[in-house]
């Protein structure tokens, strides 16, 4: 296991989409500030822009953490319900069980999850109805 | 073509940015979700919308969008215009509607990279 140069831990609150994406400025500014670029960067910030609005838009409120070892990012999206009944529908484009008001700021058209593995260079998701989903993202990175 | 260009093309108003005009367009995406935006858009994009609120900032920001073109008339607010600012990024104004600006667009030669087919 690489050991952890840097880690850190933003809270979402469910339902706040007035700071949506907030806390993935911060992430990609951050990221900045320490040298990764160009289209790591906008993979990263991307799948995590898709991570924290999701917390935003279905679950209860979760937590979004940055961790950094030498070879990669390492995002883990991870909130307290109400989890996904089915996982391989959830991966589907086009499918959402997006609120209206979601939809009305212009999100929740069932793209999030299949574009955040998209993005990243290795994925896992795992959701329990009643407990929580967590959603981990790796992303390789080179002399960072 | 540079987004000063682009401009006269569209019979635009700068809201923001008028010292960035110089950049080039080289890549184009249309649409008021920015589900779709967040999923198609992988490169330096001028992105063209109706959809006025302050996520339309945010997306750009996390895409590296360089130019926002808000078509069919709308005008975003003081305050959206203040973060585009803060991210240099350029916003323009035009009259026309969306599929006006995108067949302009088209017609002086600029496409849309399809990131599902790499057309």
């Amino acid at each position: 296991m690489e050991s952890t140069i840097l880690k850190n831990t933003y809270e979402i609150n469910a339902g706040e989409f007035q700071t949506a994406g907030d806390v993935s400025a911060n992430i990609k500014r951050k990221l900045k500030q320490i040298g990764i670029g160009g289209t790591v960067l906008r993979r990263i910030a991307v799948a995590s822009y898709e991570a924290e609005l999701n917390l935003i838009i279905h679950s209860h409120g979760g937590k979004l953490t940055l961790e950094m070892t030498p070879s990669s990012i390492i995002l883990t999206s991870a909130d307290v319900g109400p989890g996904i009944p089915d996982l391989s529908k959830a991966m589907q484009e086009g499918y959402s069980t997006a609120s209206e008001e979601a939809r009305d700021l212009g999100f929740g058209a069932g793209m999030g999850l299949p574009n955040m593995k998209r993005n990243a260079d290795g994925f896992s998701i795992e959701s329990e109805v009643g407990k929580g989903t967590t959603i981990q993202m790796r992303f390789d990175v080179k002399d960072a | 073509m540079t987004i000063r260009e682009l401009v006269t093309l569209l019979d635009a108003r700068v809201l923001c940015g008028e010292d960035k005009l110089d950049q080039d367009v080289n890549n184009a995406f249309s649409s008021d979700l920015m589900s779709d935006v967040l999923a198609f858009v992988t490169d330096k994009t001028v992105l063209i919308t109706g959809l006025t609120n302050i996520h339309v900032m945010r997306t750009a920001e996390m895409l590296d969008i360089h130019c926002i073109v808000y078509a069919r008339g709308k005008i975003p607010s003081d305050e959206l215009l203040e973060e585009a600012d803060e991210l240099d990024i350029v916003v323009l104004a035009t009259a026309h509607n969306c599929y006006t600006t995108c067949g302009l667009m088209y017609e002086a030669g600029i496409r849309s990279k399809n990131v599902r087919t790499g057309a």
